[in-house]
Order: structure tokens, then C-alpha cells, then sequence
């Protein structure tokens, strides 16, 4: 299939950005979304042009790392999918597609597509750990038993990969879902007690300082998190950090 | 240089201990004023990055990633192997150690080995200290699956996620400690070169991926952990950036590299489509339990499936060839990686594969909804059930198995697999080769670790599943800090190492030269376009089969392809920016020359032995005929290779490998 | 804990609370004017009740006004925050294919009731209060029915109540399942209450169209 592009260049995060037009012919639909990108860049390096920078690695929607909100959506169209596991099936010839880097004022772009996401790593920084050495002496596991049911929903939580579409997509560039994702996992198991109180204040602290919005429930995250991380993580980060005020 | 494993003496059970015992150790004081450098943050870079820190040296960690949770240790799916034997199933210590040795084709050594499985059970406690969600029994015990063959269940999970809870685990213990401020974190940079000071690794260069800066950074010890070569191939199961620049930088600076020939190609991942294809799928492996696997027995049938003419459900049961079940009646679909890999690409080199290409086999779960459906109608006493009925109900028991990989199989083929056949074909996905190390996980250059997939130590020539994270975590949690004090001891009265000496002007010069002349070159070729290539030669000559006359040209047909590459690469934009052309021009260029040294060992290694098979190396009659036959009276030795300007001329230096405790036997799977 | 009401989530949480608030007094509210339909005496009585009664004048309703100033201007303080919090405007973003439109634009169905606020304080509000304490004119048990009978006659006003409170519709529509969400109660969006709450975001404000229609047209 034949497809019009228009694509977000930018040359660095001092420059001011554009929206540019291009053209990709003989796009097959079993191509994943990325393939269609390599194909547009190949092009461009022919023509003597710059590729398209992009964000990109693992390529199976686990490592968190590619981006692009596509068509108005993060990861583009498809639900439960990262970008890279999009494929192009979910387009028509003659289709023009829309790709825009993620967007927030806590995630400036670094060039075209590649945003930078580390307001996300001081955040965890700030608390998204249990403090616990290195001993080789540590209690043996299964001296903590935690019911299959806790086990299985810090599971749910943890399996965020942080590619930060919650904030891209959120009307308020809000980071609650990420944050409440990686709060919920350790209050949900019993070794993340000792340092719930502390955890949840610092880790809320640090989103705050880092200029990401407010929630207002609007619940555009879950739907388009890549990994249906549940809007229940954000209320239990509320119910967490009013117990810890309240401590 | 004679190699020098520095394994302790004494029995294998007690070497760690006493080693440990009698190791050398800084004192706490002295540690705030050693530097050390990891690079890569994997499980192994990670977990190591954070011990060290914690233990009280200054860490600085290097990424190419915008983040470390972003390394590819992420993508492991199965689990993780530890000797706990929570199920009481008579798993021990040695019980994985024997495993592992074995299912490494006996081509590892026996003292990494053990200690690998001594501290398994250690890894455990630790990542649930840690809140890692492992997978639990109503009970709110652990739970354990088996895996790859073995007769025990040892294998701890997070359901298919496995990898990304334990680096996440990993990548909260390096938070902490970059929040104290004993981790300096450089995400996005890229080590281009190592630095040597009178022998000793004293720091690195590297680039920063967003300016295009070219940096110093000096420290007492450099740890590489900077994952596989699998990429070598172009298409594997690796990350887009996974790459072996470090390991590659730090071979030619006198870093031997180790059985490069011994890859591992997994049989069950999603088959290429397309020309564009840029990287291949896993599908776990655990899909080989139910699914069966088979090609077409007549060759029109064949083509007429690869030209959509005719539907696989449509070929009469006996028109199928289910030729591993044919091969290997013994264990039928359940034949180790190597084995499966090399009879799906006999097929399909016989013109029987499934796709477009040509290359892709049916797996087939029709028969496992038929059994299943057949003893679910009995067990809620079905009477007489319907087709229809026997297949709802096996259709349920196979999603509650296998739900999610079928999911993600549909995403990315857009076929149905419960209605028709999988199509799965081997691919790269582990490298077992890599840099030479000792006991202490030194290489052969002072100062210099290496850990993780990127050194050779523990895998032999073939790993194990569920191996890969237990070998990275416990290199990083549980070895290297303690080894590498050993070595750090001597140099606490070193004093900070300056980065404006010639040593460091040189190594930058020389990135900086490399770097100057791909953008100045403008050849007529992108970097894809030769990578495409090699990956090309190294499939086709270097991959499940190999014989002399093919590595032979291989070696001949990468040097030329590198030349040209020299020539003609065209890098577009400019040094002093995020260029991802740039990044990767200098990683094709490492696997330009690493091909060649891997085609060279394989070359050299005329046995079949794991993951590498040598058609000159077979049973020549008997059951076993046909299949691998390894030479353990010439070859059981590591091939560690010096560098000395061209691949063609490196120079093999031989670590011939002992079996004291454990038999050694050929495998047989008939 | 003063710390926590500075934080993004106490800010979230405060708005719940006040929203609660004046959830249960939109009950109230809609309760008394329902008499309206049904009774002169009983509402009149009701009303004078509400009017003279020491506690609701001088505690409940300075509380409610409180209640309301608080939940409009953490409204906006909240909206201009957020507003700030957003990079480069996305040239395309589709934001009905995740999130419903009342959702997204509180801050429009907000400022909408505001107006109607205003309009409904200079209809009732300071007639009353100029009428009580200003010229603090003798008592009368039985002005309230006629007032409001009264103040139905303009079908523009009738008009601007009924959109209004259509977009009152909408506004609880989002928010009576997002306080709880604020509040850490994950039931908010669970079935119950998910219907309890779309049946109050249709009631209530159904209700209060239907009196201000009754009173139109019944004259």
C-alpha cells in the first residue's frame, strides 16, 4: 500500500519543530509499524535526506522504549500494543498517518521522535526500591509467603514497562498511572511495608517537582497503556499516600 | 600468554567457600576512593552496578538505553533456574550443576559451573527480598515450572515475564544507590573504547547518543557487561542495539575472545515474512508441550501452501510429515533447541517449508484440543460429545495454557493459530561464545571484567532455559564483588586516575578518527544494507549447520564485505548530534570483523558439539546415525582467541577443560 | 498533613471532598424544590424552615458557600496547573477514542454552572438575603411559593436553567465516579456504583428541569 506521512522533524530540543510531509510506496500490511519507519529512513538515506530519528529496541513491546503517538493515539491505533508491535494492517492504502513525538512538558523532545523520559527515572529514584543488600544471607524466600492473590496483582502492577504513554495520552500530562503502578507493586507485598509511608511520599514528591499534571480520572490511560495497567493502581496510590499523611 | 584459569584447588564443593575465605578485601574506608566502571545494565551489569555500590565503591554505569530497565535482559520470558528444591523433586546443587555441564555439551568449566549453581539459591531470596513478584501457590509459597528437559521442576517465574520483573528488580537496587549518590548513571552513552594504562584497564571513551560528545572516564576496573553478539545475524531475537562494541573494543585491546562459534538458535520463534524484516519473535518454548510440529510430506502439496493455494488443515493426516516424531521417537517434539532448529531447517531445505519464504514449519495444536477436549468431555461426564463440543472444551484448556503467546502470535501474523497450524522457523538467540575469563571473571587484560552473556564462562556450547538469568544475576550479585576485590586491593593506594595523559588522548583520537571518517565518507550504501548482508553469510554459512568449505568462503566473503563496507557506507548528519546511523555504522563494523573470527572458530572446531554442528562430524551408523558427534579427545578445550590485526590472523590459545566430577557421555534423544 | 493537601494527589483528594459535599446538598436542594410540584404549604413551610433556622443560615450555609468557592477555585487552580504541565500541543489527538467528553472537559461543564451560579444568586440568592437582613422586612411563611412560581415565567431564563443543568448532567456524569476514584475507592468504578452514580448524574438534574418546566408552564 501506498501512504502519506506527516511527521514531526525537529533537530534538537533548541530547534523549533515542523510537521513534514512524506511519501512511502509498496508497504506490505504484515510490516510492523517501525519496518514501515525503517523503510521510510532507508529512503531518506538514499535520497541524501536525514532519516527520522526514533526511539526503538527490543521490537516486542517489552523494553518500553519506542514512543510516537500516532493518529491522535499513543502507540497508535491498536489496543494493548506498544509501537513496534503495530503493524500496518491496521491501515488503508492511499491512508495518511499522523506521527507526533510524545508529548508533555516533563518529556521534552530530544529530536524528531526520541523524547527524553528521565523525569521517570528520578522518580523512581526517589523511592521505587525496598532497601535490601546484597548479603547472600538474605531470609530465604518463601520464609515471606503472600497470598497468590496479592502476589498476582503486584504482578499486574509491576508489569509496567514505562514507555510513558499514560502521560502522552493524559489531557494533563498526568504520570499518576505510572507512579501508582510502581507504588502499588510494594504495597501490595509485605516486604514493601517497612518503607510504604516514606516510599509513597517521596515518589508523589518527586512527580510533583518534575512538572507532570493532575489526574482527573479521565481514565485515557488504561486504554491506551500498552500493558492495561488498571486505574485501580492510581487509587490505591491515593488511599496510600492519605495513610501515610495521616501516619 | 599461557591462560591461567586461577581455579582454586581443593574439592569442587568447597572451592567458592574456601576461595572466599582467603580472597583478598578493601576495607570500607579505602573503597570510597575506588572508581569503578560498568558498562551495560543488564541483569548482569545492573545487579553488579548496584553490589558495588552498596558495598561502597563509586560506581559509574553506562547505558545506551534511556533508561537501564531498558536492557534487553527485559525480553527473557521462561524463568529463572535456582537449586531450592521447594518441591522436593531431588533437585541439589549438583543436580544443576550436572544439568547445566551437560546440557552444555560439556564444553564449559566445572568450577564456574558449581559455583553458578551454589549461589542460585541465594538469587531468589534476594530478588523477593527485593519484592520481585514471583509466581506463587494458593499456598503463598514459590511456584516452579519445569523447563528445557530436565528432570526437576527448578525454574521460578513471573508469569511470561520472567526477565523484566528481575531487571526491574536489578534496576530498583541501582535506584537506591543512585539516589545515594554511589551510582553515577550515564544513560544514553555509548563505550566506544577502553583505555589501558601499563596493562591495567583504567577507563573508557565514550560517546554521549544525544550531543555526540566524545568522553573520558577514568576508574581502577572496568566491568563489561554488555550482552551477546546475536545481532552478528542481523535478524535474531536481540534487541535493535544489542551489539558487541564493547566486547569486540576490549578483544582488540587484549581481551581474548572465547568459543564465538557457539551460538544458540531457538526453534520456536515467529517466521520472517518479509525482505523488511528487521528483527525475529520468540515464542516461549514451553509451545513444543502440545504443539506438534510438521511439514507436508509431499513436495506439490508443499509449494502449494507456500503459494496460499491450499490450506494446511486441508493435507489428510497422512499426507504430514511430523518428521521430528519421525526422527526422534524417544523424545518426539520435545528434542532439545539444537536439534529441533536443525531438523526444521533440514525440511525446509528440502523445499518443504510452510510460508512465502520457504522457510517456516507448522506447529500444531489441533490434536492437544482434541486430547484435551476428549478428557475434559470425560471429566464432567460428557456423554457422547460433539466434535464441536470436545473442541470448545480443548480450545479452553489450551488458551488457559497458552493464551497470552497465542495473542501475541495473532498480533504479529494475524492468523489464528486455534483455527490453523503456527508457523514457527529457528532463530538467533543466545550467544554462549565470548570473552575469555577466569575463576575471578577477569579477562585476559588486568582490570578488565567481563560478566553476563558477554563473557563465555558458564553455557558451554549450548544453554540451558532458564539459564541466562540465573548466570547474569549471579555474576552480578553474588561473584564479581566479591572477585573483583581481590584485584581492587592492590589499588588502593592509586589515588584518582587523571584522563589527560597520552593513553586517553589516543584512544580518543582514535574514536574520534573512526567517527570522522563515517560521516566524511558518503558512500552509496546505507549501514542496514551491509549488515543485511553479513547476516545473510552468517546464516546461510555460520548458522545450524556448518561445514569447511562454507566457513571457508564465509571467512573470504566477510572480509570482502567488509572492505566494501570501508568503502561505501554512507552515515547521513553529523558527528555532533543524536545520529542513530552513526551508532549504528560503528556496531556493524565490530560485527564485520567479529563474523569472521566466529566463522574462523567454527572452522577450527571440526566436532558437532551444542548449538554448533559440523556436517563432517556425524554418527556414521548405528541409531545414532546422522546425528551430532562430538570429539571430546580433541576438542574438549576453550577456543580463546588473540587478537592480531585481522580476524583471519588471530591466535588460538587453548584452555584444555577437566571433568573430575562429572561423566562424560554423548547425547541421544532417539 | 498541611504538606498533603499541597501535593497533586491531596489537591485531587480535596476536590472529592468538596464534590461530596455538594453532591449531598444537590440532593437536598432538589428534594425541597420537589414539594414545589406537590405542595405550596409543604414547600413553603420547608423552605421558611431552611430560611430561618439558625444552624443552616449561619453555619451550614457559609460551609456550603465555602464548599462551593473551594471546588471552583481548586477547579481552576487545578486546570491552569495541568494546562501548564502539557509540552507542544499534538496537531492531531484523538481523544474520544479513550475518554469519554465530559471527562475531558470539566473545566467547560464547570464554568457553565458557574454562570448558572450567578444567574441563580441574583434570581434568589441576594433577593433573600437583602429581604432577611438587609431591609430585614417583617417575616413571611408563605413568600416562597410565589417567588419561585414566579421566576419561571421567562422562557429564556427557563431556557439558560435547562441547559444548565443538562451540563450539571454531564459534569456529575464524570464526576461522581471520579471523587471516589480521588478518594482511593476503587468500587467507584465498579458496577454498583457506576449505575448509582449514572442514575444521580441523570435524576437530579432531570428532576430540577422538570420543576422549573412545571412551574413554566403551569401558569
Amino acid at each position: 500500500m501506498n501512504l502519506t506521512l506527516k511527521i514531526w522533524r525537529q533537530k534538537d530540543s533548541n530547534t523549533k519543530g515542523q510537521m513534514v510531509d512524506y511519501k512511502v510506496t509498496d508497504i506490505s500490511e504484515h510490516m510492523s509499524f517501525l519496518e514501515m519507519m525503517d523503510v521510510l529512513n532507508e529512503q531518506l538515506i538514499n535520497k541524501g535526506e536525514e532519516p527520522v530519528a526514533f526511539d526503538h529496541d527490543c521490537r516486542e513491546g517489552i523494553c518500553g522504549m519506542c514512543s510516537m503517538y500516532i493518529n491522535g493515539e499513543a502507540h497508535g491505533p491498536d489496543r494493548g500494543v506498544t509501537t513496534c508491535q503495530l503493524h500496518m494492517r491496521m491501515f488503508k492504502d492511499g491512508d495518511t498517518i499522523t506521527i507526533e513525538p510524545f508529548r508533555a512538558k516533563a518529556f521534552p523532545v530530544i529530536k524528531d521522535l526520541v523524547v527524553d523520559r528521565s523525569a521517570f527515572e528520578r522518580i523512581q529514584q526517589a523511592g521505587g526500591y525496598i532497601s535490601v543488600n546484597t548479603s547472600g544471607n538474605t531470609q530465604d524466600a518463601n520464609s515471606i509467603p503472600i497470598s497468590k492473590h496479592a502476589a498476582d496483582e503486584a504482578m499486574d502492577a509491576a508489569t509496567c514497562i514505562g514507555c510513558g504513554a499514560c502521560v502522552a495520552t493524559c489531557k494533563n500530562s498526568s504520570a499518576m498511572l505510572f507512579v501508582g503502578a510502581k507504588v502499588s507493586q510494594y504495597a501490595l507485598l509485605p516486604q514493601g511495608q517497612i518503607e510504604a509511608a516514606d516510599r509513597v511520599r517521596n515518589m508523589v514528591a518527586q512527580m510533583d517537582l518534575e512538572g507532570f499534571g493532575n489526574c482527573t480520572n479521565t481514565g485515557a490511560c488504561e486504554i491506551e497503556c500498552p500493558k492495561g495497567i488498571s486505574l485501580d493502581n492510581i487509587a490505591r496510590m491515593n488511599r496510600e499516600l492519605m495513610k501515610a499523611s495521616l501516619s | 600468554m599461557a591462560l591461567n584459569s586461577r581455579v582454586p584447588e581443593g574439592p569442587i564443593k568447597d572451592k567458592w567457600t574456601t576461595y572466599k575465605d582467603k580472597i583478598n578485601l578493601v576495607n570500607p574506608a579505602n573503597k570510597r576512593h575506588i572508581d569503578i566502571i560498568v558498562v551495560g545494565t543488564g541483569l548482569a551489569g545492573g545487579s553488579a552496578a548496584a553490589t558495588l555500590a552498596e558495598l561502597g565503591y563509586n560506581v559509574k554505569a553506562f547505558a545506551y538505553q534511556d533508561s537501564p530497565r531498558r536492557a534487553h535482559s527485559i525480553a527473557a520470558q521462561g524463568g529463572i533456574n535456582a537449586a531450592k528444591n521447594y518441591q522436593g523433586d531431588g533437585d541439589s546443587t549438583y543436580r544443576l550443576f550436572y544439568d547445566t555441564v551437560k546440557g552444555g555439551d560439556y564444553r564449559s568449566r566445572e568450577a564456574n559451573v558449581y559455583r553458578l549453581a551454589e549461589v542460585s539459591a541465594n538469587i531468589i531470596d534476594q530478588c523477593v527480598a527485593q519484592g520481585v513478584p514471583f509466581a506463587r501457590d494458593y499456598g503463598g509459597l514459590l511456584d516452579n515450572r519445569s523447563f528445557g528437559g530436565v528432570l526437576v521442576s527448578r525454574t521460578f517465574y513471573a508469569k511470561g515475564q520472567t526477565g523484566q520483573q528481575l531487571l526491574l528488580g536489578a534496576y530498583s537496587a541501582m535506584n537506591r544507590q543512585i539516589a545515594r549518590g554511589k551510582i553515577e548513571m550515564f544513560n544514553r552513552h555509548e563505550m566506544l573504547d577502553v583505555v589501558k594504562i601499563d596493562g591495567k584497564a583504567r577507563g573508557i571513551i565514550a560517546r554521549n547518543l544525544v550531543t555526540g560528545e566524545i568522553e573520558r572516564h577514568s576508574a581502577h576496573a572496568v566491568v563489561i557487561a554488555s550482552g551477546g553478539y546475536g545481532n552478528v545475524y542481523y535478524l535474531s531475537t536481540n534487541a535493535m542495539g544489542s551489539n558487541a562494541t564493547a566486547a569486540w573494543k576490549i578483544h582488540k585491546k587484549g581481551a581474548y575472545f572465547a568459543n564465538p562459534c557457539f551460538t544458540q538458535i531457538h526453534p520456536t520463534c515467529i517466521p520472517r515474512s518479509g525482505d523488511y524484516q528487521s528483527k525475529l519473535t520468540l515464542m516461549s518454548e514451553s509451545l513444543r508441550n502440545d504443539g506438534r510440529i510438521w511439514v507436508p510430506k509431499n513436495i506439490e502439496d508443499a509449494k502449494a501452501v507456500q503459494q496460499r493455494k491450499l490450506k494446511p488443515t486441508d493435507i489428510a493426516e497422512e499426507n504430514r510429515d511430523y518428521f521430528l516424531e519421525r526422527r526422534y521417537p524417544a523424545f518426539g517434539n520435545l528434542v532439545p533447541r539444537d536439534v529441533a532448529s536443525r531438523a526444521a531447517k533440514e525440511r525446509c531445505d528440502a523445499g518443504y517449508g510452510v510460508n512465502a519464504t520457504g522457510e517456516a514449519v507448522f506447529l500444531d495444536f489441533a490434536s492437544a484440543i482434541e486430547r484435551y477436549g476428549k478428557e475434559q468431555a470425560k471429566i464432567h461426564n460428557i456423554e457422547n460429545a460433539s466434535a464441536e463440543k470436545i473442541y470448545d472444551l480443548g480450545k479452553k484448556i489450551v488458551e488457559a495454557k497458552y493464551g497470552n503467546l497465542f495473542q501475541m502470535y495473532e498480533k504479529i501474523v494475524d492468523e489464528d493459530p486455534y483455527k490453523t497450524p503456527m508457523m514457527i522457523y529457528p532463530a538467533t538467540h543466545y550467544t554462549m561464545g565470548g570473552i575469555w575469563v577466569d575463576y575471578n571473571l577477569m579477562t585476559t587484560v588486568d582490570g578488565l571484567y567481563c560478566i553476563g552473556e558477554a563473557n563465555f564462562s558458564d553455557h558451554g556450547a549450548n544453554r540451558l532455559g532458564a539459564s541466562a538469568l540465573m548466570q547474569g544475576l549471579a555474576d552480578g550479585y553474588f561473584v564479581l564483588p566479591y572477585t573483583i576485590g581481590d584485584y581492587l586491593s592492590h589499588e588502593i593506594r592509586t589515588g584518582k586516575i587523571p584522563t589527560d595523559t597520552k593513553e586517553f588522548d589516543e584512544a580518543e583520537k582514535e574514536v574520534k578518527d573512526r567517527i570522522d571518517f563515517f560521516i566524511n565518507n558518503k558512500g552509496k550504501h546505507s549501514v542496514d544494507h551491509f549488515h543485511k548482508k553479513l547476516g545473510k553469510i552468517m546464516w546461510d554459512k555460520c548458522g545450524m549447520s556448518r561445514n569447511e568449505k562454507g566457513l571457508k568462503e564465509a571467512m573470504a566473503e566477510i572480509k570482502a564485505l567488509r572492505e566494501e563496507f570501508w568503502k561505501e557506507v554512507n552515515v547521513p548528519g553529523s558527528a555532533n548530534e543524536m545520529n542513530p546511523e552513526l551508532e549504528k555504522a560503528g556496531r556493524v563494523a565490530d560485527f564485520l570483523e567479529l563474523g569472521e573470527l566466529f566463522a574462523k572458530d567454527a572452522l577450527e572446531r571440526n566436532e558437532s558439539c551444542g548449538g554448533h554442528f559440523r556436517e563432517e562430524s556425524v554418527e556414521l551408523d548405528g541409531e545414532q546415525k546422522g546425528e551430532a558427534k562430538r570429539n571430546d579427545k580433541d576438542y574438549a578445550y576453550v577456543a580463546a582467541w588473540e587478537y592480531k590485526g585481522e580476524p583471519a590472523d588471530a591466535v588460538l590459545h587453548k584452555e584444555q577443560l577437566e571433568f573430575k566430577d562429572i561423566e562424560l557421555k554423548q547425547r541421544s534423544y532417539k | 498533613m498541611s504538606g498533603f493537601f499541597k501535593s497533586s494527589i491531596g489537591r485531587k483528594v480535596a476536590m472529592a471532598l468538596s464534590a461530596f459535599f455538594l453532591m449531598i446538598f444537590l440532593l437536598m436542594h432538589v428534594s425541597v424544590n420537589l414539594l414545589s410540584v406537590f405542595s405550596e404549604e409543604t414547600f413553603n413551610a420547608a423552605s421558611h424552615f431552611m430560611g430561618t433556622n439558625w444552624v443552616i443560615q449561619f453555619i451550614m450555609q457559609p460551609i456550603l458557600i465555602f464548599g462551593v468557592v473551594f471546588h471552583f477555585v481548586m477547579g481552576f487552580v487545578l486546570e491552569i496547573k495541568n494546562k501548564k504541565a502539557l509540552g507542544v500541543p499534538y496537531v492531531k489527538n484523538n481523544g474520544a477514542a479513550n475518554s469519554s467528553w465530559a471527562s475531558r472537559n470539566m473545566i467547560y461543564s464547570g464554568l457553565v454552572i458557574l454562570a448558572f451560579i450567578v444567574l441563580h444568586f441574583i434570581d434568589f440568592w441576594f433577593p433573600e438575603i437583602n429581604y432577611k437582613y438587609i431591609e430585614a422586612l417583617p417575616a413571611d411563611p408563605t413568600r416562597y411559593y410565589a417567588e419561585l412560581h414566579h421566576k419561571f415565567v421567562s422562557p429564556l431564563r427557563v431556557g439558560a436553567y435547562v441547559i444548565a443543568f443538562v451540563l450539571l448532567g454531564l459534569h456529575l456524569a464524570h464526576g461522581f465516579t471520579s471523587a471516589f476514584q480521588s478518594m482511593g475507592i476503587t468500587a467507584g468504578r465498579k458496577k454498583t456504583l457506576k449505575s448509582i452514580g449514572k442514575a444521580y448524574a441523570i435524576v437530579i438534574p432531570a428532576l430540577f428541569i422538570i420543576i422549573a418546566l412545571y412551574h413554566h408552564f403551569n401558569h
